[in-house]
Formats: structure tokens, C-alpha cells, sequence
């Protein structure tokens, strides 16, 4: 008989769709937190396989913080309309009509408003027990540190010198009225082999992961695409600049890196190139050192 | 591949991984420029270690607390490390990483020599399957690349290390700060004949996904789709897979053929483990969660008693005789420790009389479980050799558990107890599980409950706790453990008639919610339900006059009048027997059995 071995990427495929059907299993009512990006889109194709020929049994909840690009929603609405997956979407509109943005309040406090307390709120309005994200350990230091099944207390906080010990694939599910569990079905997949297995699997992304020229807000060594008005700096600059978005957020934070790759080979050849983070251009992760994990303590994805 | 590090505190692991990270181009130019802000150790631009350390709380002491994954690739192998602790305290965080890890590198300080904490890790490493060690002499810079250094620190860890029978063992000088045979190899150290660290870990060989293992497949859960199809969803822990092939299903003991395998969209002609696979059978078995399907010729040992191995996490100790929890493959039961056989002591390997376990000591132990599992040695088989222990009441984690032997004596139980074939048409069974105080109404539930099943066709049993303390428990008091038992006693029957596809109705008062919980945790089908009087009330019914008696001090340990009710915290049904009519109370509960069983 010997001995069979499976791809690398076949080897986290197979992974992660373990992990998918414990959360589905073991929790009364999961819901896989969907943002739209590159990792949600592995994560629906991961969930469609885990569970075909049945449909997928939990819904999807976006939390949307009404500054996320357009074509970030068209994307959405298209892909779950198609696939006929149930989603809710919840946005703090409290938050918003009092006025919350960026720019009034910084990036950390906009986004304690509209994603940590939106997700918050909308997990215990629907009962949820197990949030799946798509979150992966090379992403972030404090990322690396997550077990696969992470617990969270009745305050959805995070407690990182605590955690329960992770044995095997023998995941502790159980937990109390009022908490939860967050649940990483991607941990183990790097960048690189998230846009590996996009082109493998032939999955759709939203087109802003693709090159070409846009019309930018040029601040500092940033590059903003420019969506919901917001403020300009006496310095900023407009141009058409060839350029893509590397990870997906809000349009105000998320900031694009020049490029030529118009592809999924593209990208993926830029990527074994390139010398600098994924999160970078996310301004919220570097507001001050550690400010992932405080956010993640509190509850943030 | 998948490694750990290992090691005693400053041994120098998160420097080398920083170094392994850095010098194979897997930390990024933003990265390393945020780490540049920090300061310079020893004259070095940067400190190689600060890549790893994620925590505040670790940045701030200086300390690894947690496992942290870190990814690299060279062209050719991609690895995942996970950078274990060194501190004692957080032996069970090394213990988390080293369970999926096929290599494991151990650190050892040259000017120190081999310390508790790397005995402790070689030690976990192996009992945890690792075969292939790589001892790395870290700090050689600061003795002087001195090989007669380097040939001691082998010499006694050979010694220490012989009882374990280690595939391959390799040593390494290294300097991690400074990149001595890191990834290049030293021009410091020409006596080293060997290879550097990274080559090392691009060519060890891992014995993996061996095809002729044993064929096993845990079931994770029923996929239905349209009229017919009915799957079971699984990854496959060990051996391979074909349609047509001949599988036995347990704990049923029945056998069936493979008909299809699927993976998404296609079809497979062959699957192996760690495949994801949903197959289906040509036999239409009512398998579910827990069960597993396995090779009719090698089937694991349903065993309700074995020996393990316990590492032990919680700051709580271990007790003899105490209900815990136990999750195997995708299964729960309720387990407790009957005997400590010994606890070894890491520093010789022997084994030393002991009665109880605390954290982060490893013992053996004899496990029993009130139902079987479905057991392989761990040596044999990681999957079905492993579990782990958790608190029914805090939901902790507390051990991890390595199967050494199933007990022979229990591998006949399978046998004894073959379930019956279901027959077309039959319901499936369920535990109705009544409880209240004394004089709350249940009995009157359960009986009218039990006629309007039997008006309906369905298959039914009342178990009563007066009627069982009369004869299966005639033998029992009334302290806790002995309520205890007489509850697990029932659940044990209550079991054995759902598996006949008989509801079981028990009423008993059932005080301690850690018991129903346990045997809730343990059952497919289980629906609580609560009958709710106040205590008053109950009292002022008094239909057997204990209430007055207990009053009386002639009855002693009286539930709701000197020993607790833990009324359930979610019932499935509630009847308030004050406030709702018997027929109202009867219905509720009705309509949630035929709800469940149809
Ligand atoms: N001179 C020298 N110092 C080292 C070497 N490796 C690590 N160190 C130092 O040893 C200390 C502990 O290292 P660290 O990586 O934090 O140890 P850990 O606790 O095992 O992660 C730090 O001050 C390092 O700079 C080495 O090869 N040579």
C-alpha cells in the first residue's frame, strides 16, 4: 500500500474543514463572521465543502461599518444571493447618526464603535455561541498566540494568559449561557497560501485585490482610495496610480500598495517577492504598540 | 512540517526562531523596522527574539507565556513552528504545541547543560509520539565554540534519553544570537561535521499517513440532502479507503459497505487519512456523532476501563473517584480516575507511589468511563489513543490523556451488549429525564406522560427512583456519592432502552446538577425536564408524609429540607405544577417528546 501524502494545501483544506463541522456540531448556533475579504472567500468555499451535498447550516454575519467600499457590498450581495446562504448584516447605527468616523474619533475609537461593540452586540442579538473568522496566525503577533477554539467570557473579552490548553484536534467546546467561542478555521494558512488555493479552487474575489489605475489619495507613503469624502490634509495629493489593495477594510484605513499584478499568478508571484507586511497599510493596527491584542482583548476579531 | 520549539527559560528559543525566521527572509521589512525601535542586545542591530514574543504581557516580562505559530518556507518545505515556553508554569502550553508537532528542537544552554525543564520536554516530546529530536547546544559563542562542551551536554543527555527509544536523535553547536549553524554552516566550529539546524529540518524524514495503518473514521456528524442521501462527515484518522469496501460501525457492532466517498463536487475512488471525506453506506445504519467506522478486522477495543497517561494542566489537582469529563474523538463521556497507579519524576524517569496529581506532573493512571470508547493505543494511533479531561462544572481543560492499554477484560462488553437491529418504522429512543423536588408532580407527569405515549404506538419505560432504590439500588444511602451513583446507575438503563428505540421515562429527584449534566453531556438524545413547585407547596402536598418526618429530624439528608436541590439551568420543559394544570403540564412535556423523536 505504502504511503500517501497529501498537498500541503490539501493538508489544510482537509484541516479546516474539521474544524468546520466541530463548530457546526458542537454549538447550537454558529455563524461564520463573513468580511468580504480574500480569507472569508476561502473560508464560504471551505464551508460549501464541508457540508455538500447540503447547504451550508449557519449564516453569515457581515458587520458593516458603512465605510467599507462599494464594490466590497456589491460583492457580497451577489455572492450570497447566488450561493443562497442566509446573511445578516448589522451596522451600530447609534453609533453612526451620533456621527461616528475616523476622523473624528481615530481609528481605534471608530473602530471600538463600529466593529468591536457592533459585533458584540449583533453575536448576543442572535444568539450566536460560535463566531467562525477567518483570521490567520501569521497575520499578527498577538494572532499567532490564538488557539483554534478560542474562548471568550460572557463580555466576549479575551484573555491571553489564560487560555485553555489545545490538545491534538480534541477541541473544548464547552461553555456556559452568555459565552462563546471563537472559532479559527484558517489558522494555519499563511498569505501565501490563501491566494494559492484562490487560484487552485478558482474562487472569486472582490476586484479590488486586482492591479490597475486608480484614482488615489496620495498621504505620506499611503495610498487611499478615496470613497466616502472624509477629510484632506493640506499635503495629501490626488493621482492615478497603478496600484491594489493587499487587505480589505474600511476605505478610509485600508490603504492601497502600488502594483502591476493584475492576476492571481500575479499576485501571487508579487507576494513571494515582496518584503513588507499584509497589515501594513492597515492603520489601525499600528496606533500603538500592542494595540491588536488590546483590541482583541476586548473583543475585536 | 511541523516542529517545536523547546527548552528551559533563556535557553534561547525565541532567539533562534527569530534567527530562523530572519535569515530565511520570513520577517518583513515593516516588521523588523518596528522591532528596530527597540532596544539593541549585546552590540546586535536587533533582537532576534522580539519577533516572537507577541504578548504585551511577555514583551513586558520578558518571558514566553503562550505557544505562538509562526510560519516559514524555504524552497523546499514550507514549516510551522510553534514557539513553546520555557517557564514550569507553563508546561501545559508546551504540552499544547507538542501534540501536533512531528519534530521536535530542544534548546539546551551550553554553559548549563541539561536542566529539569529540557528533561521535562524531551520527556513530554516522546510521550507525545515525537520521534525524530533535534538537541540544539545553543550560546556556543560564550564557551568559546568549545567542542569538549558540546561532546558532554550529548554525552548526559544520551543517557538520560535511553529508556526512550528515539528514532533519531541529532546534535547541533549552534549560536542563535550570531547564526552559527543556523542556517549556514559555522566557520567557528570547523570540528562540527554535521549539518547545519535549517538543513536539518528540510530533510528529516516523517513517518507519516501510513496507508497500511488500520483503517478508522471517526463520525463528526450526519449531512442529509433531498429524500435519500444520508452521509457521514468525517476526517479520516488512520489507514485508507475505497467503495465497496467492508467497514463495521461502532459502538454498534454492525457492518456495512462503502458506497460512496465524496469531496465536494466528485466522487474519490480512494481516500486516506488526514483526508476530510463525507461517505455514504449501502446499508442504512442510524449512525451518529461519536460512532466510528473502522476496518471489520482490526476494530479498536470498546473499552469502559483503561490505563493512561495523564498530564495534568490545572492548578486543581487530580482526585481519585472525582466525576470528570472526558472528550475522545468526537465523542464526550463522563470518566474519573479509579487508581494513580505512580507519577514519574521527570528528573530520573522513575516512577513514584503518589495518590494525587498536580499541575504539570504525569502520572498513570486507571480511567474509567460509564460508557465504551472506542480505544487504540497511542503508540498505534494518535487519534483514537488521545483525549482529554475537562470539569463538568468550570469546563476547564485539565489534562491531557495518552491511552497506554485498554483493559482486556472490558473488550468483551461489545459483545455482551450487540444492539438489536432497528426495525423499519421503529422511533429512535430518547432519556426523558423528569426532576423535581419530592411532591412536585412527577411521578403524575411521567405516568400520564407514559399512557398517552403508549395510546400512540410508541415504545415506552418508566424508570421510577423509588422503584430503582427498591431493587437496582437497594444497596445505596442517600449521601452524595451514593445519589450519584444511583443517578449514573439509571442513566446506565435509560441508555440501554434508547438504544433499543424505547423512551425512557425516569423520574427521579435527581438533586446535584453536576450529575445530570454529566449524564446529559454523555447521551445522544436527552431531553430535562424540570418540575417546578416551590418548596411550600411541595411540603404542603406531602403524599408520603416525609416532609413532616424530615421536619421531625427522623429523616436526615432530606433534599429541599437539609440537602440542596440544584434545579437545572436550561430545562428542555418546565412544568410549574403550582400555577398550570396537570393536563397543561402533561402536554408541554409531550409535545417535546414527540417533537424529538418523530
Ligand atoms: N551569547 C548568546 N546569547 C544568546 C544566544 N541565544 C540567545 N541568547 C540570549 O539569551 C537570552 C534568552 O534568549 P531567549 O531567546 O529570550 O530565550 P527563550 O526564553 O528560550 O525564548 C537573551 O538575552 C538572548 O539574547 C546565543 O546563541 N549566544
Amino acid at each position: 500500500m505504502g504511503n500517501h501524502n497529501l498537498s500541503h494545501l490539501d493538508a489544510l483544506e482537509a484541516e479546516s474543514i474539521y474544524i468546520l463541522r466541530e463548530a457546526a456540531a458542537e454549538f447550537s448556533r454558529p455563524a461564520l463572521l463573513y468580511s468580504i475579504g480574500k480569507d472569508s472567500s476561502v473560508m464560504l468555499r471551505l464551508a460549501q465543502k464541508s457540508f455538500y451535498p447540503a447547504p451550508i447550516p449557519f449564516p453569515f454575519l457581515h458587520i458593516d461599518t458603512t465605510y467599507k467600499f462599494r464594490e466590497m457590498i456589491e460583492f457580497r450581495d451577489r455572492t450570497c444571493s447566488e450561493l443562497g446562504v442566509k446573511l445578516i448584516v448589522h451596522t451600530n447605527h447609534e453609533a453612526i447618526a451620533m456621527g461616528a468616523n475616523p476622523f473624528r474619533l481615530g481609528p481605534s475609537k471608530c473602530c471600538a464603535l463600529l466593529k468591536t461593540k457592533a459585533l458584540l452586540d449583533s453575536l448576543s442579538q442572535n444568539g450566536i455561541d460560535a463566531a467562525i473568522g477567518g483570521a490567520r496566525r501569521d497575520e499578527e503577533k498577538s494572532r499567532a498566540k490564538e488557539r483554534i477554539f478560542s474562548f471568550r467570557d460572557a463580555f466576549g473579552q479575551w484573555d491571553p494568559k489564560n487560555q485553555r490548553p489545545e490538545l491534538w484536534n480534541l477541541y473544548n467546546s464547552r461553555i456556559d449561557k452568555g459565552q462563546s467561542v471563537r472559532v479559527f478555521p484558517l489558522s494555519n494558512w499563511t498569505e501565501l497560501d490563501v491566494w494559492e488555493y484562490i487560484r487552485r479552487e478558482e474562487i472569486p474575489v472582490v476586484p479590488l485585490y486586482f492591479a490597475k489605475e486608480r484614482e488615489v489619495v496620495v498621504r505620506g507613503d499611503k495610498l487611499i482610495i478615496p470613497e466616502h469624502g472624509g477629510e484632506r490634509l493640506s499635503s495629501d495629493r490626488t493621482e492615478v496610480i497603478r496600484c491594489r489593495m493587499r487587505s480589505l477594510g474600511c476605505s478610509h484605513c485600508s490603504g492601497a500598495i502600488r502594483s502591476e499584478a493584475d492576476s492571481i499568478s500575479r499576485i501571487i508571484d508579487e507576494l513571494k517577492a515582496i518584503r513588507r507586511s499584509e497589515r501594513e497599510n492597515r492603520l489601525i493596527d499600528h496606533d500603538q504598540e500592542g494595540s491588536m491584542e488590546l483590541k482583541k482583548r476586548e473583543g475585536y476579531f | 512540517m511541523r516542529f517545536l520549539t523547546a527548552g528551559s527559560v533563556d535557553d534561547g528559543k525565541s532567539t533562534l526562531i527569530g534567527r530562523l525566521l530572519h535569515d530565511s527572509g520570513g520577517v518583513y521589512e515593516d516588521e523588523l523596522a518596528s522591532l528596530q525601535k527597540l532596544p539593541s542586545v549585546n552590540g546586535f542591530k536587533f533582537d532576534p527574539s522580539h519577533i516572537t514574543d507577541g504578548l504585551k504581557a511577555e514583551r513586558e516580562q520578558g518571558i514566553t507565556i503562550d505557544v505562538a505559530y509562526r510560519y516559514f518556507s524555504t524552497p523546499r518545505r514550507k514549516f510551522i513552528i510553534a514557539d513553546t515556553p520555557g517557564h514550569e508554569q507553563y508546561t501545559r502550553n508546551m504540552v499544547t504545541g507538542a501534540s501536533n508537532a512531528d519534530v521536535a528542537v530542544l534548546l539546551v544552554d551550553a554553559r548549563k547543560g541539561i536542566l529539569i525543564q529540557t528533561r521535562r520536554h524531551a520527556y513530554i516530546a516522546w510521550l507525545l509520539g515525537i520521534r525524530n529530536i533535534i538537541v540544539a547546544v545553543n550560546k556556543m559563542d560564550l564557551v568559546g565554540f568549545d567542542p569538549e562542551v558540546f561532546a558532554r551536554i550529548r554525552q548526559s543527555f544520551m543517557e538520560f534519553a535511553s529508556p526512550m527509544q528515539l528514532q533519531e536523535i541529532e546534535f547541533i553547536p549552534i549560536s542563535a544570537l550570531e547564526g552559527d549553524n543556523v542556517i549556514a554552516p559555522s566557520g567557528k566550529m570547523p570540528w562540527y561535521e554535521g549539518r547545519p539546524l535549517l538543513e536539518t529540518l528540510e530533510s528529516i524524514q516523517i513517518h507519516e499517513n501510513d496507508s497500511s495503518a488500520t483503517f478508522r473514521f471517526p463520525v463528526q456528524m450526519v449531512i442529509r440532502s433531498g429524500q435519500d442521501f444520508r452521509g457521514y462527515a468525517g476526517t479520516i484518522a488512520s489507514g485508507d479507503l475505497r467503495p465497496n469496501a467492508e467497514v463495521l460501525a461502532l459502538p454498534s457492532g454492525r457492518q456495512a459497505i462503502i458506497d460512496r466517498i465524496l469531496n465536494y463536487k466528485e466522487d474519490l475512488d480512494h481516500a486516506f487519512a488526514p483526508m476530510s471525506v463525507i461517505v455514504s453506506l449501502r446499508q442504512h445504519l442510524d449512525l451518529g456523532r461519536g460512532d466510528m467506522l473502522c476496518d471489520p478486522r482490526r476494530a479498536p477495543a470498546p473499552s469502559k476501563r483503561f490505563r493512561a497517561k495523564l498530564i495534568w494542566m490545572s492548578t486543581l489537582p487530580m482526585k481519585v473517584n472525582e466525576p470528570y469529563l472526558l472528550r475522545h474523538t468526537t465523542q464526550m463521556a463522563c470518566m474519573s480516575v479509579v487508581k494513580l497507579l505512580h507519577k514519574i519524576n521527570l528528573d530520573t524517569l522513575s516512577q513514584i507511589q503518589a495518590d494525587s496529581l498536580q499541575c504539570n506532573e504525569i502520572g498513570e493512571a486507571e480511567i474509567e468511563t460509564h460508557k465504551p470508547i472506542l480505544c487504540d493505543p497511542y503508540t498505534v494511533n494518535k487519534t483514537c489513543g488521545s483525549f482529554i479531561v475537562v470539569h463538568p462544572i468550570s469546563n476547564a481543560t485539565l489534562a491531557a490523556g495518552i491511552i497506554s492499554d485498554p483493559l482486556a477484560e472490558d473488550t468483551a462488553l461489545l459483545s455482551a451488549f450487540p444492539a438489536p437491529a432497528a426495525r423499519n418504522g421503529d422511533s429512535q429512543g430518547i432519556i426523558v429525564w423528569i426532576t423535581g423536588l419530592s411532591g412536585s408532580g412527577k411521578t403524575t407527569i411521567c405516568k400520564a406522560v407514559h399512557t398517552e405515549l403508549l395510546a400512540r404506538g410508541i415504545r415506552v419505560e418508566m424508570l421510577d427512583g423509588d422503584i430503582i432504590r427498591k431493587h437496582l439500588s437497594r444497596d445505596l444511602g442517600f449521601s452524595k456519592a451514593e445519589r450519584d451513583e444511583n443517578i449514573r446507575r439509571i442513566g446506565f438503563v435509560a441508555h440501554l432502552l434508547t438504544r433499543n428505540g424505547v423512551v425512557a421515562l425516569v423520574s427521579a429527584i435527581s438533586p446535584y446538577r453536576a450529575v445530570r449534566d454529566e449524564i446529559r453531556a454523555t447521551m445522544g438524545r436527552f431531553l430535562e425536564v424540570f418540575v417546578n413547585a416551590p418548596l411550600e407547596v411541595c411540603e404542603r402536598r406531602d403524599p408520603k408524609g416525609l416532609y413532616k418526618r424530615a421536619r421531625a429530624g427522623e429523616v436526615r439528608g432530606f433534599t429541599g429540607i437539609d440537602d440542596p436541590y440544584e434545579p437545572p439551568l436550561s430545562p428542555g420543559v418546565e412544568c410549574r405544577t403550582d400555577l398550570e394544570s396537570e393536563k397543561e403540564s402533561v402536554d408541554k412535556v409531550l409535545m417535546a417528546i414527540l417533537k424529538a423523536i418523530q
